[in-house]
């Protein structure tokens, strides 16, 4: 069977992807920043009315059009979008490759017919492109190298009796050649692919080297070339379907023992670690019930994952039983393999363990640990950070000493500088034996704080016949005193 | 002068640290005071576990005197229900050295029970800090914690037993040597604070 190969081609992928999201019923383009100056990347047909071309600068392109809408053009975004098309492509074949930076190239051998011959395969294909709102010009050929010059240079009849006569009537930059070595033919009167085959090959090589050679045999086909198919992401689910159902709790634990082997094997495999594993049981009844395990760690070992789900399996209602478990790590991390040693101290992971399991009670979130933040603000200098997402990591640096509870000020009588010799807080009355102060912090103006608006604030550490030890701050630039802390 | 203080013969070694593997509480102006004057005899991670809308936070750079802030870790539940779950979970795995619970309302006999059942499972100690005047029956000690004005000292402070399921009831000036990370206790004929 001769091999066929289609390659589509988006002209417009990166503007076709934006406007997808953003419908813009006006011209607009896509800059890219390049050697210090804004070029346009991708336009749509409106702008390409107007006379503007991909390269040309950007401030050029806004005096020739006016209301020209334009942003940055985001080449990752357009590279993973790709890749999406690659995805679904595989609808039609199941070897689909990249063909640079706007293009894929399909294998259709022996699949055509499925969708009832080429013409109907590609008819599908620019009809559901066409819905997705993406242009895209496609030809299909014996060879890859063919099947690319019809797409880029053909004009639609690209299904011919004779490809080789076909091939004959384009352009010779249609063999993928460099733009030098195109201007470097066609100054020669090389101008079609057939004027450069009833050329000698030797002369052909001595001139231009055999790069030129090459891509002609590739597009003809004497000359092989491949398609690397992207490999399948990995699926890290595994499924357990059951010949009777289960209702035991014990049955359940012990089937999801099973898959959690199975999956930690395949995590092991590929050095990953999971951070969310989703239990899906399903009942006879075709109810499901979920069990969302959200992990303080990555984690790919069974015996440890396997008691945390003990507890959502205990909250599971089986009604008539369940006949189908399936677990899946919808969030994975790298975990790749450690070295141990006795420098590290024991690394156990039941800390991760416990966070995992009052996590899952309380949100992971809401399990949280201090780390150092620089700055003199009391309540700036820590953050607080989710321990589950965070490790412990600064040295904390203390200057004076601090309490060790912090409240929002709250407001006290008082005048003047000093402190007051008696003080009423929170319905309490206290003599002020000795007052250690002040310790004068300011603002940092470079952040907007509401609560830092009153100025700089003198910090006192007061001591009071009652035993209480308070920390007071006045308030010189707008007088008054507030409470904002107890030491032990 | 004050060097002689601890050799003084006192039985605050029995009392204090309280008895490991149980739960007790601590009340009073100085609770948290107590709690990390604890959790830095025990020497081990931390897991303080406070309902979510408390306005007051713990300071990490006061707290460096007792523990190091590191080892600390916050966990916040909704409500008293949640709390409680949260520290039994935590009592019961046994993979933290203090478990301190912040209680706003008085616990019952059983939620204070399965507190005290969980800790001896898990081999780890709890303290509930308590408001003043609630408490719970199943804890194993009670303590009252309040600073005292001392002129020369700004970390004298008394420790009341005023519960105690094994012993007699006993008070301490006790003070915090942070270079040495312990508990100092003042000698009582000498160091009394001046009325």
């Amino acid at each position: 069977m001769p091999k066929r190969v289609v390659s589509l081609w988006f002209p417009r992928l990166a503007s076709d992807r934006f406007l997808r999201a953003r419908p813009i019923d006006a011209p607009f383009v896509l800059t890219q920043r390049q050697s210090n100056t804004e070029r346009l990347y991708c336009l749509n047909p409106l702008a390409t009315q107007q006379g503007l071309q991909r390269g040309m600068g950007y401030s050029d392109a806004r005096a020739f059009c006016s209301d020209l809408q334009s942003h940055p053009a985001d080449p990752v975004g357009d590279q993973r979008f790709l890749h999406v098309l690659a995805r679904w492509a595989k609808r039609y074949c199941p070897w689909v490759g990249l063909e640079g930076a706007n293009g894929l190239v399909l294998d259709i051998t022996g699949a055509a017919h499925l969708f009832g011959g080429e013409a109907n395969l590609l008819h599908d294909i620019h009809l559901r492109l066409a819905r997705a709102g993406l242009l895209v010009k496609s030809g299909v050929a014996d060879t890859r190298g063919a099947a690319w010059a019809f797409a880029h240079y053909g004009n639609g009849d690209a299904t011919q009796a004779h490809p080789l006569d076909a091939i004959g009537r384009l352009p010779v930059a249609a063999l993928r050649l460099e733009e030098k070595t195109c201007v470097g033919l066609q100054r020669l009167g090389v101008r079609f692919v057939s004027d450069l085959r009833a050329l000698p090959r030797a002369t052909i090589t001595r001139r231009f080297g055999s790069a030129v050679l090459l891509r002609l045999d590739q597009a003809v086909g004497t000359q092989a070339e491949s398609i690397s198919p992207l490999p399948n992401p990995p699926r890290y689910q595994v499924r357990l379907s059951l010949p009777d159902p289960i209702g035991l709790e014990a049955d359940v634990m012990a089937g999801t023992a099973r898959l959690l082997d199975q999956l930690c094997g395949k995590l092991k495999g590929r050095e990953m670690g999971a951070r969310v594993l989703l239990l899906t049981l399903r009942r006879v009844d075709k109810a499901n019930q979920e069990i969302e395990l959200r992990l303080a760690c990555a984690m790919r070992d069974p015996l440890r994952i396997l008691p945390l789900f003990e507890r959502g399996v205990g909250q599971i209602d089986a009604g008539f039983g369940i006949d189908q478990l399936h677990l899946a790590a919808t969030l994975v991390e790298p975990l790749p393999v450690q070295q141990m040693s006795h420098a590290h101290g024991r690394v156990d992971g039941r800390l991760e363990d416990l966070i995992t399991r009052i996590g899952n009670r309380i949100g992971l979130e809401n399990v949280q640990r201090f780390l150092p933040a620089d700055s003199h603000i009391p309540e700036r200098s820590y953050i607080i950070a989710p321990a589950a997402y965070s490790d412990p990591a600064g040295s904390w640096v203390n200057f004076r000493e601090r309490p060790i509870q912090l409240f929002p000020p709250e407001p006290i009588m008082g005048t003047g500088p000093s402190p007051p010799a008696f003080l009423r807080w929170r319905r309490m009355t206290f003599r002020v034996e000795r007052a250690t102060g002040p310790e004068r912090i300011a603002p940092e103006w470079w952040l907007s704080d509401e609560n830092w608006r009153s100025g700089v604030r003198d910090y006192w550490k007061v001591e009071t016949k009652q035993g209480r030890r308070l920390w007071l701050f006045y308030t010189p630039q707008n007088p008054g005193w507030f409470v904002q802390g107890q030491f032990a | 002068m004050r060097l002689v203080d601890y050799a003084m013969p006192s039985d605050f070694p029995d009392h204090f640290p309280p008895r490991a593997n149980r739960v007790h509480e601590a009340c009073g102006p100085n609770a948290f005071g107590f709690a990390f004057a604890l959790a830095g005899h025990l020497r081990g991670s931390v897991l303080w576990v406070r309902e979510a809308w408390q306005a007051d936070q713990i300071n990490p750079a006061g707290v460096s005197p007792y523990i190091d802030p590191h080892s600390l870790l916050i966990a916040k539940g909704n409500d008293q229900t949640e709390v409680l779950a949260t520290a039994e979970e935590s009592l019961r795995s046994g993979v933290v050295a203090l478990t301190v619970i912040e209680l706003t309302k008085p616990i019952g006999l059983t939620a204070g029970r399965r507190l005290q059942l969980a800790a001896e499972a898990g081999q780890s100690t709890g303290l509930c800090i308590v408001p003043e005047g609630t408490g719970s029956n199943a804890v194993e000690t009670r303590w009252h914690c309040t600073p005292v004005f001392d002129p020369t000292d700004s970390t004298l402070q008394r420790w009341e037993l005023i519960k105690n399921k094994s012993g007699t009831l006993t008070a301490w000036d006790v003070r915090w040597n942070a270079e040495a990370r312990r508990i100092i206790v003042v000698s009582e004929a000498r160091e009394r604070p001046v009325p």
